[in-house]
């Protein structure tokens, strides 16, 4: 965290309302973050509606494993992130919402999962 | 311990202690030039929002994933969703989000009319991904699956809106950027502004991912 | 007047002549007291031509400090109103025994037990937080303002639209019966049709855009705008806990905000997220509040933490003993405050498992808690300790807390947590830490920086006063709520069969009316100070013998807070300056960059309130009207680059000429 600091305290020379500086992309980096967001679309529309696996658990894993990573290609191709754009902040601001999502989703669930269970057995299969 | 008790004991409100410390430069303690200017906090600023936007979203995904099972006897998602119409959506998205790369690239070389061109096409893509889920929402309260038939319709439509409801949002702060561009030019406060609507628009497309995948494709699924 | 009802449902929604409580003598009387005192300060301000000034210099201010004073002003006042509801709840608690049914009628009594929970953590506790981190933190690292300056007081004046909507339902209407956390289904269309839940709804709906805003602005402000030399690791301590009290903020708003928002649906639109029918989850509710509702614990105490840590410092003339460990306690609070929300339910029957992980976490909190005491303590430890009334306060904390800390810790318990669910014990519990410790923090901050804010100190003696009234006050309250509580008596009840509890209730009664007295004493304090200025002048700009850069420009500060920015060497920076010779600039002083005032935000502001008004009544073309009105003045004022202008150098030069001669006449 101290080197982050020390890096967001060089000082640019520039004047007020001149600083904003955020990473831009290349043409290259948009046209790769382009078409690999549209593999990665593409092969889960193709494995659900083609039942291709023929299992939906196995199916239901694999499309949010392509979810995930086309989440990573927006982040790194469109959202330009990495580890140095203001010194780290963003990423570690970044790497912070995640485990909050992921404890709020996970322990939603985990939490009304074991509710259901307890106090209403007969709705377990519901739906 | 030892020599911070004893300079404790020259306190006096307002002086320096006159405890021998090695001196420094008084100028040491203060920009005498003027020369510290603080970075711009604007795009850390927005960030930031961006994050607190993500677990407005989280919530809402959590409720989905709590009571998007609970159809009490109504519609599923396999007799509702329309996957063709969803795929084509998520293409318009995709195609916005490369137009609007587009845009930032013409802005980084100041070509200005290249910018407010691909711009429109930015907006004209955004507003055929919410006319088709206008259609779609449209189409399923026309089928009786409104939101106040079921819990899992109630999610469905809370959280598909939402995003629908921030690309709208996105759609008219590009249209205020491009009267704002069009009035100043590419001045820095306007660079600023569509470097954060650029943050804006691709964060929903990264939430486009969570729905399509979680809701529509898993929702099929089960 | 309207023979035509639908006329009149389309011009004012359920707006009626009968939601205005005429029939209700208390309220009646309320009425014309808020009626004429109101009449009262409009009539002194319109006296004293003071309208032009109070519009200026504050209302469309965007400086952090003038900011900062109206939050800590809004704050005393809701603190007023919310006060005046425990005391009718204390009152009524103490006589409705047996055939006595005390003096007021359960729907009256349900409103004022959400009133209070509502007012007092939203539009007192936050406020007074935010308000003091507004003020302190840009001083303390040595900037000239916020990152955000008109996102400040847009912010701002968000929360007040917030506590006027809370005020409103006083006078038309009625307030939310439900409790503060508002459960469904108690909350949903069915059981709560009447404005109430809606009143509540957009009031923290609205309110918790300024906080998140202020929480965005404030941690972009530390993250990028400290002096030179300050890093994270020389920060003061109460700037570290205004950093994580602000994450806290941006990442728990959020989940309220949604939550809310799903409850309006429910009752708006007439969806089933919490309903019991057609597979909503009530429970789900409860669960997503306290993802947000347990971070809000931390986002207030953690501000009072760097409050007490600035002050044991000061007052033992010694520096912080731990100041790492101090940090990283604070950060490990705040990382594991998202990990502890359900044990606010544990009899929700989640079953072993879960319970057993959330009482383990919710135990394990506390360690860093009681880490930052024992630092507390070690820096006492042999220090000259100076007993002024900042460091009465931070003493008095230090014993109160650590009870109801140690009753927090008991009830973490799940099965002993079974017994005491929503009892009195639990009431008695989270006063004595938000009493304790947060009211206790923001006092003792209010007393420490208000020479830095006004130029002179408070008045000792009716501050002592105020401290001891409290502290017996708070302890004669709440102890009896502990005993009660062990006994069975669960909350929010409004009449009791057993005449053997009253004794209970009237002794907490009497605890209550000493903290009036404290309450009374602290107004003195203000009005004496006042009075007394010439005497109590702080000319020196550190009153206190302070240790961080605050303390090292004048008091009050000037506009720009420094003319020249300060450059860091060691944490504690204005003791190491005074250490090593440090010798104020006399001149050089060159003209400085500063935002410009600003009325968008106060427009906004009661444009959302007009808004929310129009909500709650279902006046639907009003609500339009005034929503297309907001998006017209925000997208308007992004049309205005003009946003700063210089302070001139001759101005600089003038300002720290006077400063100087000050200073020299003292010595």
């Amino acid at each position: 965290m101290s080197a982050a600091s020390k890096a967001g305290h060089d000082d640019h020379g520039h004047g007020h309302g001149h600083a904003d500086g955020g990473s831009h992309g290349t043409f290259k980096d948009y046209m790769t973050g382009f078409v690999l967001s549209v593999i990665l679309t593409a092969i889960p529309f193709i494995l659900v509606m083609g039942n291709v696996l023929g299992n939906d658990r196995i199916t239901g894993i694999v499309i949010m494993g392509f979810a995930v990573a086309q989440i990573v290609v927006h982040m790194i191709y469109f959202l330009h992130m990495n580890t140095k754009s203001e010194g780290g902040w963003t990423i570690l601001a970044l790497i912070f919402t995640l485990t909050l999502v992921i404890i709020t989703l996970a322990g939603s669930l985990w939490v009304m999962y074991h509710l259901n269970t307890n106090m209403m057995p007969q709705h377990m299969h519901m739906g | 311990m030892a020599t911070q008790s004893s300079a404790a004991m020259n306190f006096e409100p307002g002086r320096s202690p006159s405890v021998t410390i090695p001196q420094v430069d008084p100028t040491a303690f203060y920009d005498a030039k003027g020369e510290h200017h603080p970075e711009g906090s604007t795009m850390l600023g927005f960030w930031l929002y961006l994050m607190s936007d993500c677990l407005i979203f989280a919530a809402l995904f959590a409720t989905y994933a709590v009571v998007g099972r609970n159809y009490a006897a109504g519609p599923s998602p396999k007799d509702l969703f329309d996957l063709p119409l969803v795929a084509l959506n998520t293409s318009m998205l995709l195609f916005s989000s490369i137009t609007y790369g587009f845009a930032m690239l013409e802005m980084e070389k100041g070509d200005l009319s290249r910018v407010q061109i691909w711009l429109a096409i930015t907006g004209l893509f955004g507003l055929a991904f919410v006319g088709l889920e206008l259609y779609e929402f449209h189409h399923l309260i026309h089928e009786g699956a409104t939101p106040q038939r079921s819990a899992f319709l109630s999610a469905f439509f809370t959280l598909v809106g939402t995003h629908g409801l921030h690309v709208s949002l996105g759609i008219v702060w590009l249209v205020t950027l491009m009267a704002q561009v069009h009035k100043r030019g590419l001045v820095p406060e306007n660079k600023r502004r569509l470097l954060c609507l650029s943050m804006f628009w691709h964060f929903l497309d990264v939430i486009w991912i969570g729905v399509f995948t979680f809701v529509y494709l898993m929702g099929v699924l089960q | 007047m309207f023979s035509n009802p639908d006329l009149q449902k389309l011009l004012f929604g359920r707006l009626t002549l009968d939601a205005v409580p005429l029939h209700e003598p208390i309220l009646l009387i309320t009425f014309a007291m808020v009626g004429l005192g109101g009449v009262a300060v409009l009539g002194a301000l319109t006296y004293f031509r003071l309208w032009g000034p109070l519009w200026r210099d504050w209302f469309t201010s965007v400086d952090h400090k003038k900011i900062g004073i109206m939050y800590i002003v809004l704050a005393l006042v809701m603190l007023l109103r919310g006060f005046a509801d425990a005391l009718m709840m204390r009152a009524q608690q103490a006589m409705a025994f047996g055939p006595n049914e005390g003096y007021l009628p359960p729907h009256h009594y349900d409103q004022i037990f959400t009133a209070h929970g509502v007012i007092m953590i939203f539009f007192v506790a936050m406020p007074l937080v935010t308000g003091l981190m507004n003020f302190v933190v840009p001083l303390q690292i040595g900037a000239r303002d916020v990152a955000f300056p008109f996102l400040n007081n847009f912010s701002f004046w968000m929360t007040v639209s917030g506590a006027v909507t809370v005020m409103a339902s006083l006078f038309v209407g009625e307030f939310a019966r439900t409790g503060w956390l508002a459960y469904p289904p108690l909350s949903g269309p069915a059981m709560s049709p009447g404005v109430g839940v809606d009143y509540y709804i957009w009031a923290l709906q609205i309110a918790g855009i300024g906080t998140l805003l202020s929480g965005i602005n404030l941690i972009a402000t530390i993250v990028k705008m400290r002096a030179p030399g300050m890093t994270m690791m020389k920060m003061p301590v109460f700037t570290w806990t205004a950093l994580c009290t602000n994450i806290l903020i941006v990442a728990a708003f959020p989940i309220l905000t949604a939550v809310l928002a799903l409850l309006s649906l429910d009752r708006y639109v007439g969806t089933h997220f919490f309903s019991n029918d057609l597979g909503g989850n009530p429970m789900m509710y409860v669960n997503l509040v306290w993802i947000w509702g347990h971070p809000e614990v931390y986002i207030l105490i953690l501000p009072a933490f760097g409050v007490f840590s600035e002050i044991v410092s000061t007052f033992s003339s010694k520096r912080l003993f731990g100041y790492a460990s101090m940090v990283y306690a604070t950060v490990v609070i705040t990382i594991l405050s998202y990990l502890v929300w359900l044990h606010h339910f544990f009899t929700m029957g989640s079953g072993a498992s879960v319970n057993s992980f959330f009482g383990i976490t919710t135990m394990i909190i506390s360690i860093p808690t009681g880490a930052k005491i024992f630092n507390w303590l070690f820096t006492m430890y042999k220090g000259r300790i100076r007993f002024e009334v900042p460091m009465l306060w931070t003493v008095g904390f230090m014993v109160t807390f650590v009870i109801g800390g140690m009753t927090g810790v008991l009830l973490a318990v799940p099965p002993a947590d079974f017994v005491l669910h929503n009892s009195l014990f639990l009431i008695a519990h989270f006063h004595n830490v938000i009493i304790g410790g947060v009211l206790f923090g923001m006092l003792a901050g209010i007393t420490y920086w208000f020479p830095k804010a006004f130029g002179f100190k408070l008045d000792d003696f009716w501050g002592k006063v105020s401290f001891w009234f409290w502290l017996t006050g708070f302890w004669v309250a709440f102890m009896p709520l502990y005993v009660l509580g062990l006994m069975g008596v669960t909350r929010r009840v409004q009449h009791f069969d057993d005449p053997s509890l009253q004794i209970w209730f009237i002794i907490a009664a009497f605890g209550a009316v000493l903290i009036l007295c404290g309450i009374a004493s602290f107004a003195i304090t203000l009005v004496v100070s006042v009075l007394r200025r010439e005497q109590l002048r702080d000319t020196t700009g550190d009153p206190w013998g302070g240790r961080t850069l605050e303390w090292a420009t004048s008091s009050p500060p000037p506009d720009y807070n420094f003319a020249f920015t300060p450059v860091i060497h060691d944490h504690d920076a204005w003791w190491d300056m005074k250490k090593r010779g440090y010798a104020r600039p006399l001149q050089g002083f060159k003209a400085i960059h500063m935002p410009k005032n600003t009325a968008a935000g106060i427009i906004l502001g009661v444009l959302s309130i007009v808004f929310s008004f129009a909500m709650i009544w279902y006046i639907w073309w009003l609500a339009a009207f005034s929503f297309a009105a907001i998006a017209v003045v925000a997208i308007g004022h992004t049309f205005n680059y003009n946003r700063d202008f210089y302070i001139p150098a001759d101005e600089v030069v003038r300002t720290e000429g006077q400063r100087t001669s000050l200073l020299a006449e003292r010595v």
